[in-house]
């Protein structure tokens, strides 16, 4: 019935081109641009650092990206568990040989760049997950001796992050982990053992967390309670937000970002930064930009024959969207400022390689959507 | 193996759609809230946030204005404003305070002490906002620091302006400004606009007109970042300066009065009778106002305040004397006035009078002998006013001379001026609660007693018997009341055989008589002249045989402690005894007779007898307004005023 070889063969390289969803190439290269533009803003008009190092960046990922993509998503249904445990190995690095800055152990000295195992750890998750869940049948999901292995493959990268700390990664994580095992077909039940568990854990977490992240929470519950201090940030984010109006200050003139009002514009703060010179009209722009993605992603995940394919496209667009509604909302004050930067537009080569990594295998889903994985 | 597969692939399929799709719904929803909340902010919240924007943006730095200047009658400047040579420093573009502090020590005269409250007042304000170091440098030192400017980041040398009061003579007329106090800031309403730093006027006239004089404040609007570094400039008020005065001061007479004063405890006041213009208001000792612009130093501050003739006091108001004989003017006019008693009775003086067996003394112990009321005025014969006093009774007394300007303020505004007492049985009843007794009445006939009075008001009341018994309203400023006594004086000079009625007074030259009969005003005006001008007259020592300056005026002593009988036998002198116990020596007069202009007071505190120290004074200031007459009515024609 399956006649993946001869498929597979029949493709030719002109091929696998066309069969690439162009609409969402072209939505991430239009996104790329943009946070170019973005970045140029914010390093105050000028062709700086930020600038240079975030196209440079995005060129390199961007092929990263294309190359991949036209990998067999064979190949990365059986790398998965590979990638995981080396993206596992790189974070347990960290906890020893990694570099400490304000505060938080996160990053490992490569030399040409500071790479944070965390970020990619969120596509490590979901693919290993994705592979166990295709290997599986539907009837052993729900088997308690099935729920082991995910819970540990989920916890232990989880906890080392936390460790870090770095809170906002690791509910990401953790959510990713989440997101592949609902769909997969784990009965709500045991979702909801586990929020009662973690709930009732929540007061001992709470005695571990450090002061600032506890402030953090305190202030998102109410943002005036130390204007000047942590609430800051929130405030001065949407004040920019706010005052950009229905069409903004226009580019280049954002005076919150450009006085330094705006603190960490390059990284979480992107995207008020952007709302601020370009309004309303501009912020809709890239929802429906970062709409379209997840769409498309989505509409892989229809189309992919395989299991993994189909896990992984799913859980792949609902992390993206998850990390594009935590950004946002944290901007926008919806939710606490956890640290959680909006893929693609954001500073940071990390997050731009992880992003560029999982749209990469999304992407080879699609291109080989017919081939079975096994 | 592959069909159990596909089987299991299509279930799973399934199960992985379905539970795919309540996570899209549950997207769905999530951007549905992100668009909804960048509708409210961006959209509904827009103005609000634009305008919390802006206040982020936009930073006003305050610029001072600078302070009115007020000039004498002749346009010489009596507080005016200097250029002062100004330090700040500004903490945040100063990488290293303590090395700063360090290099300014040795370059300036900074105590440790100063650098330690400069530091402690660095650290409770924004970084940006700088702070002053010495706000009066000496040029050298300014010139000092212009040399070294390179090697003291953050250190900004300024020149400013600041008040400076070219003459101390004028000081407790014009007052003094100082730094801005947290009762100044409650009282003047304001001063809330104005920047820090700013001098408010604390007494005087600085106090007075401050609200007016102190000017606008300008402002300069910076675009700031978060740190508060200033990007660029977008918007600068310069302000207003403060409203200028002309006074009516002459400061010639006001200096040369000082100088006679020498460092007497003593005022002097001269008025115009007809417009009330204040020509001259001295008070002695005085003091430096300018020490007080750059905060008073301790040293100076203590020597004023143990200075037992009170310098600070502005004793012209604020000083309050019995007025002693003066006040017998007052009473023989109430007396007439009420008709109660004839100008010619005699009556005999033999230096001492009773009354239900308690003596009352003349000062002249042997007594004047036979006296009318004429020449009981010009030798100030107590026992003769003692009686009138009984006849006439206190509240009749009280009412004239509260008519003439005694118990109340002269001018208005000045917050150091003083009221007086002008007793009555109502007064007594009313203050201390204890009914009057007709011994106290006799005092009150000799200005003793309860009566209390400042300088200036018996000042204003020589002046109004002197223009002929009309009120005026006495001012320091120029255009600040209006009188028309002159054009009436005019009026009648020129038709010298037509008697106005009263009613015409008042309704054609808006005048008030304080007389009921002018006869009386002009009795009283010539037993002052005979007081002066005839032998005998308390003040003939003081005359001036000159037409031209020839003055009619009443001596008057008023006693501090009274005499024991002792004291009276032994005829001890006033220089004999200790200082503080010495009666205040009191003059007022008028001048020049044929034709009065001025009127005059003279209050030497602890100066012994009027005649002794008090006129003699008034004889030369006299003198010298006189002889600036001319003068100042040149500047009233030339100006054009009305007055």
């Amino acid at each position: 019935m399956f006649q993946p070889r001869s498929i597979q063969s029949s493709m030719t390289f002109r091929d696998k081109i066309l069969s690439m969803d162009f609409v969402l190439l072209f939505s991430i290269l239009l996104l790329g641009i943009i946070s170019m533009f973005a970045m140029y803003s914010t390093d105050g008009g000028k062709f700086d650092y930020h600038t240079k190092s975030h196209i440079l960046r995005f060129g390199i990922f961007f092929w990263m990206f294309l190359i991949i993509s036209l990998f067999q998503i064979r190949f990365w249904y059986q790398t998965s568990t590979l990638l995981y445990l080396a993206f596992f190995i790189l974070l347990l690095g960290v906890k020893y040989f990694g570099l400490t800055s304000s505060g938080s152990q996160r990053w490992l000295n490569f030399y040409f760049m500071n790479l944070q195992p965390s970020e990619l750890m969120k596509i490590g998750l979901i693919l290993f997950l994705a592979k166990y869940y295709h290997r599986i049948s539907t009837q052993d999901v729900n088997r308690i001796k099935f729920l082991f292995l995910p819970v540990v493959a989920l916890v232990a990268p989880v906890l080392l992050v936390v460790a870090q700390p770095d809170l906002g990664t690791s509910i990401l994580i953790a959510l990713g982990g989440v997101v592949v095992s609902w769909l997969a077909g784990v009965r709500i039940k045991f979702f909801a053992y586990a929020s009662i568990l973690f709930i009732s854990l929540t007061p001992i977490a709470i005695a571990f967390l450090k002061p600032y992240q506890k402030s953090r929470i305190l202030t998102f519950l109410n943002p005036d309670r130390d204007p000047l201090g942590a609430g800051y940030q929130i405030i001065q984010s949407k004040i920019a937000i706010g005052s950009g109006g229905l069409f903004g200050k226009g580019y280049l003139n954002g005076s919150q970002s450009y006085l330094d009002y705006l603190p960490e514009k390059h990284t979480d703060f992107i995207f008020t930064l952007f709302s601020e010179e370009f309004g309303f009209v501009g912020s809709l722009f890239i929802l429906l930009l970062y709409s379209v993605i997840i769409l498309r992603l989505i509409r892989i995940g229809d189309i992919t024959r395989s299991s993994f394919g189909k896990l992984y496209c799913y859980s792949f667009a609902t992390a993206f969207f998850i990390y594009v509604a935590v950004n946002m909302g944290m901007v926008l004050g919806l939710l606490p400022i956890v640290g959680a930067p909006l893929p693609i537009m954001s500073y940071g080569g990390s997050s731009m390689m992880a992003i560029m990594l999982g749209l990469g295998i999304a992407m080879s889903c699609k291109i080989y959507k017919d081939t079975p994985v096994n | 193996m592959i069909n159990f597969g596909s089987g299991n692939t299509v279930i799973k399929s399934k199960l992985i759609s379905r539970r795919m799709f309540v996570l899209t719904a549950a997207k769905t929803i999530v951007f549905c809230g992100i668009f909804g909340r960048l509708v409210s902010l961006q959209i509904n919240e827009a103005t609000k946030y634009k305008t919390l924007s802006d206040k982020n943006r936009f930073r006003e730095w305050k610029l001072a204005p600078q302070r009115g200047v007020l000039r004498d009658y002749f346009d010489k400047e009596i507080a005016s404003n200097e250029k002062v040579y100004q330090l700040h420093i500004t903490p945040e573009n100063s990488p290293n305070l303590e090395t700063l502090f360090f290099r300014l020590k040795t370059i300036l005269n900074l105590t440790d002490k100063r650098i330690f409250y400069l530091k402690r007042k660095i650290a409770k304000q924004k970084p940006w906002e700088p702070i002053i170091v010495s706000d009066n440098l000496t040029w050298s030192e300014f010139s000092r620091i212009n040399l070294f400017l390179h090697e003291l980041p953050g250190v900004e040398p300024i020149v400013s302006v600041a008040r400076q009061y070219p003459d101390q003579s004028t000081a407790h007329l014009v007052g003094y400004v100082s730094q801005v106090s947290q009762k100044d800031l409650q009282k003047k309403p304001y001063l809330k606009d104005m920047s820090v730093g700013i001098a408010v006027g604390k007494t005087g006239l600085e106090n007075k007109l401050d609200e007016d004089i102190i000017g606008k404040v300008g402002f300069q609007r910076y675009e700031v970042n978060a740190f508060g570094k200033r990007i660029k400039q977008i918007q600068v008020d310069p302000g207003e300066s403060g409203k200028n005065y002309r006074t009516t001061i002459d400061l010639e007479v006001q200096k040369y009065t000082s100088e006679i004063l020498e460092d007497k405890a003593a005022s002097v006041c001269v008025m115009d009778i007809y417009n009330g213009d204040i020509i001259t208001m001295a008070s002695s000792p005085s003091y430096d106002p300018n020490a007080f612009v750059h905060g008073i130093d301790k040293k100076y501050w203590n020597k004023l305040i143990s200075n037992e003739k009170k310098p600070l006091n502005n004793k012209a108001i604020a000083g309050l004397y019995p007025p002693g004989s003066t006040i017998k003017i007052i009473v023989a006019l109430s007396a007439l006035e009420n008709g109660i008693w004839n100008p010619k009775k005699y009556l005999n003086c033999s230096g001492v009078t009773e009354l239900y067996g308690e003596k009352f003394h003349c000062w002249k112990k042997k007594g004047h002998g036979p006296m009318n009321m004429r020449s009981a005025i010009q030798r100030s014969c107590d026992v003769y006013f003692y009686e009138v006093a009984r006849i006439l009774g206190v509240d009749r007394l009280s009412e004239t001379a509260k008519k003439f300007g005694l118990g109340k303020k002269v001018l208005d505004g000045f917050i150091e001026e003083r009221t007086g007492v002008v007793p009555s049985t109502s007064w007594k009843r009313k203050y201390i609660g204890k009914s009057w007794y007709l011994g106290e009445t006799l005092h009150s006939g000799i200005g003793q007693g309860y009566f209390q009075s400042t300088p200036l008001q018996l000042c204003l009341m020589t002046a109004q018997i002197a223009n002929g018994g009309f009120e005026i309203k006495p001012r320091v400023l120029v255009k600040d009341n209006k009188n028309n006594l002159r054009e009436y004086i005019k009026y009648k000079n020129e038709n010298p055989n037509e008697p106005l009625p009263l009613d015409m007074l008042v309704s054609n030259f808006d005048l008030k008589p304080l007389f009921r009969n002018q006869e009386n005003i002009n009795f009283v005006k010539d037993a002052m002249f005979a007081a002066t001008n005839e032998a005998g007259g308390t003040s003939f020592r003081s005359r001036y045989s000159d037409q031209k300056f020839m003055f009619a005026g009443k001596t008057g002593s008023s006693q501090i402690k009274r005499f024991t009988e002792e004291q009276r036998e032994l005829e001890i002198k006033q220089k004999d005894i200790v200082y503080k116990d010495r009666d205040h020596a009191l003059f007022v007069a008028f001048a020049p007779y044929k034709d009065p202009k001025y009127a005059i007071s003279v209050v030497v505190e602890h100066g012994g007898t009027g005649s002794g120290s008090a006129a003699p004074i008034a004889k030369k200031v006299i003198k010298k307004v006189l002889e600036r007459d001319q003068l100042r009515e040149n500047v009233k024609s030339l100006t054009g005023e009305e007055i």
